[in-house]
């Protein structure tokens, strides 16, 4: 589904990104880990757009489609979605009115006719059960006010309407309480299937026992050092990592 | 990104056309000579004339204000014309005799005139430079002791209703601006709702500035008798032209007891070029009065156009129990300048204001909020709630807010909120993340921005107002 070949990243002049490889496949889940600063949140920002990072080398196939070329709503049209580790507050626009006008963008993109009022607040009832939201929420504003909690399940709802086919969350565990990382992550595999993938971006293992990866990649300093299995998880939650760094030291 | 932003920003102003119209148009100059050509081409009653003379008089002896945080080059009151109108048959007995050209002008700025096509529900007077042209649903409004009609008209018609309330509210020496108006306005609209009358439709006046080197000056009355109400909304438009225009007018309002009028205005005078050659100084006085218990008087103003914006609707709360409210949406872009605000005058006992101010100053536009909340010895327990906000887009633009407060009794409350957010890039790249493209990303922010106000306007303006904001920030962020 997407492929990313030696992308390096570089925001006001400092490379961040130093030479990413990495191939995700329909159906599976990878989990990318690392500690704080090491450029697991620049890669979920370059991979959807964010204009305050110049891609450098590299390239990143999505779907056949050279995906750096395109604007991010185009990006988006494809089919490749950013759940935010800090979703941005729209205030005076309402929930429903910003999710309907992105899924009918993206619907129009792609030749689908779109859903009018009606259609789209039968659809977003039955989305919104998938994360648990409160209805009293489709008219409030966007992210205005909202709890941590409450923001991330918005971000989840959002990828529920969308239905995109490679979701990236980005440290979508951060700042949530043990319910609502349930409520979340059951959200997330509830729309789990053979024909998406997602890339979890997290520092924790504990969103692994809820979102279980098929693979495991550690990011330290730009770099994808290690990969592997679901139990390298594990490994990182018992020994942190400075093993990895110590790994790497006797390595070299 | 920054492609995107070109391509939008060469957006033209989509009313800066002229009509080419035989015009008959009086020298430029100003002087008492001038006041009385003015005032005896409306074939003006002596006591009107005399009132011009009076506030030309005073006129001279005043000083332009300095005290505005804008920037203009120097006005020379002797090279403007101040008068100019569309030369046509003397009196017009229907619509049908009005100039074709005319009514074509007012059908391609989106304003029907002719019998058949008219916007329903909404009755219109239509003001070409310094005369008006035209005044629709007079008839059925008639029937309902409803007076809507030019104001050289009602000078004719109904001078004792000119006469008891021409200057009641903005003095003619009131201020500078208002002084050079009351000397040399020439047209606009007057309304008069009798006692108990629920005006049935939507009154609106369109003013429109086609000729070069004139100004405007128009001036509006609106009187609501007791218990009566309306619902009046004004437009302006100008052509593109390198030169600056000048327009000066004056609004008066007065509630009676348990009136209510409520005031709209869509503003989109030329506001001149990125570079800001061109454009309209709009130098405006706008008052109203709740001289009745129980009244109640609303400004909501949409201000998109204009180089130069000077304006301050106010009320004065004199009966006990009335009511004044401001919903303000300023934007500015390019080398727009805005220094606009408000005043309440509270005086009556247990009167209430609102004011919500929205501002957003964009490309090298600077937008000042100046508001004045004044309550008075003997108005007690009065309150007023303000809250004003600016919103910036990009780096080049400044918003300020200067708000006065006067309290002189203890039993009233005063409160203030006040908010500077920015567009951010993070905003419009959730949006684009999501599916939404730039344009409609910053349209959608702004309007969620501007909605509190919005929602005061009539419906079918508010659409209109929707995407006229929409069109003047166009490619404004980068």
């Amino acid at each position: 589904m997407i492929e990313i070949k030696n992308l390096h990243a570089s925001v006001n002049g400092k490379e961040i990104l130093k030479g990413i490889n990495l191939k995700v496949n329909a159906g599976e889940v990878h989990a990318i880990m690392g500690p704080n600063g090491s450029g697991k949140s620049t890669l979920a920002q370059v991979l959807s757009g964010h204009p305050a990072y110049t891609v450098t080398q590299g390239e990143v196939i999505f779907e056949g489609q050279n995906l750096l070329e395109l604007e991010p709503e185009k990006r988006a049209h494809a089919g490749v979605f950013l759940a935010f580790q800090y979703p941005v507050e729209i205030p005076g626009v309402s929930n429903s009115y910003f999710l309907k006008a992105g899924l009918n963008e993206i619907r129009k993109s792609r030749g689908e006719e779109e859903l009018d009022s009606m259609q789209f607040l039968k659809m977003l009832k039955v989305k919104m059960k998938v994360v648990e939201m409160d209805p009293s929420f489709i008219h409030r504003p966007v992210n205005e006010g909202f709890s941590g909690g409450e923001k991330k399940r918005n971000e989840i709802l959002q990828m529920a309407v969308i239905e995109p086919k490679l979701a990236i969350l980005d440290e979508t565990d951060s700042g949530l309480d043990i319910d609502a990382l349930k409520i979340v992550s059951s959200g997330v595999n509830k729309l789990k299937t053979p024909q998406n993938a997602t890339i979890v971006v997290t520092h924790y293992q504990r969103l692994l026992n809820y979102i279980v990866p098929d693979f495991v990649h550690v990011l330290v300093n730009g770099r994808i050092v290690k990969s592997g299995g679901k139990e390298l998880a594990m490994e990182l939650e018992a020994n942190g990592y400075d093993f990895i760094r110590e790994e790497m030291l006797q390595a070299s | 990104m920054s492609e995107t932003i070109e391509e939008l920003v060469s957006q033209e102003y989509k009313y800066g056309f002229t009509t080419d119209i035989e015009s008959e148009t009086i020298a430029p100059g100003l002087s008492e000579d001038v006041v009385r050509i003015i005032s005896k081409k409306k074939n003006e009653p002596e006591w009107l004339t005399e009132w011009r003379l009076k506030a030309f008089r005073m006129w001279q002896t005043m000083e332009e204000p300095r005290w505005p945080n804008l920037k203009y080059a120097k006005i020379n009151y002797q090279s403007i014309s101040y008068y100019s109108a569309p030369k046509q048959a003397k009196k017009l007995n229907s619509l049908d005799e009005v100039d074709p050209i005319l009514l074509e002008t007012y059908e391609k700025l989106g304003i029907s005139l002719t019998e058949q096509k008219r916007l329903n529900g909404v009755a219109v007077d239509a003001v070409f430079d310094s005369v008006s042209v035209a005044t629709t649903f007079k008839e059925t409004l008639k029937e309902k002791g409803i007076i809507f009609c030019s104001f050289s008209d009602a000078v004719k018609d109904h001078p004792d209703l000119i006469k008891k309330y021409l200057g009641s509210v903005v003095p003619s020496t009131d201020n500078y601006f208002a002084a050079l108006n009351s000397a040399v306005f020439s047209d606009g609209s007057f309304v008069f709702i009798p006692k108990g009358v629920r005006c049935p439709m939507e009154l609106s006046t369109y003013f429109r500035i086609n000729a070069s080197n004139t100004g405007q000056f128009e001036r509006t009355l609106i009187v609501a008798e007791e218990g009566a109400y309306v619902s009046y909304l004004e437009g302006c438009t100008a052509p593109m032209r390198d030169e600056n225009q000048l327009h000066a007018a004056v609004v008066e309002l007065v509630a009676l007891d348990n009136a209510e009028v409520k005031y709209s205005t869509v503003q989109n005078w030329y506001a001149g070029d990125k570079d800001g050659k061109g454009g309209i100084y709009n130098f405006v006085t706008k008052r109203g009065k709740c001289q009745g218990v129980n009244s109640k008087i609303s400004w909501t103003q949409v201000e998109t156009g204009s180089a130069i914006t000077w304006k301050y609707p106010s009320v004065i709360l004199q009966g006990d129990n009335s009511i004044g409210e401001f919903y303000s949406v300023a934007v500015v872009n390019n080398r727009q300048d805005a220094d606009t605000g408000t005043k309440m005058l509270h005086i009556g006992k247990n009167t209430r204001s609102t004011i919500v101010s929205k501002g957003i100053s964009a490309g090298r536009g600077n937008n000042t909020y100046r508001g004045l909340v004044s309550i008075g010895k003997n108005a007690v327990n009065s309150r007023n709630y303000t809250q004003c906000d600016s919103m910036l887009i990009g780096n080049k633009c400044s918003a300020n807010t200067f708000p006065y407060i006067e309290v002189k009794n203890s039993s009233s409350s005063v409160e203030h909120e006040a908010s500077t957010s920015k567009i951010g890039e993070d905003q419009i790249f959730y949006c684009k993340q999501r599916g939404i493209n730039t344009e409609n990303a910053i349209s959608m922010i702004i309007n969620g921005f501007a909605k509190e106000v919005f929602k005061n306007l009539p419906m079918e303006f508010a659409v209109e107002a929707q995407k006229l904001l929409g069109i003047s920030l166009e490619g404004s962020v980068g």
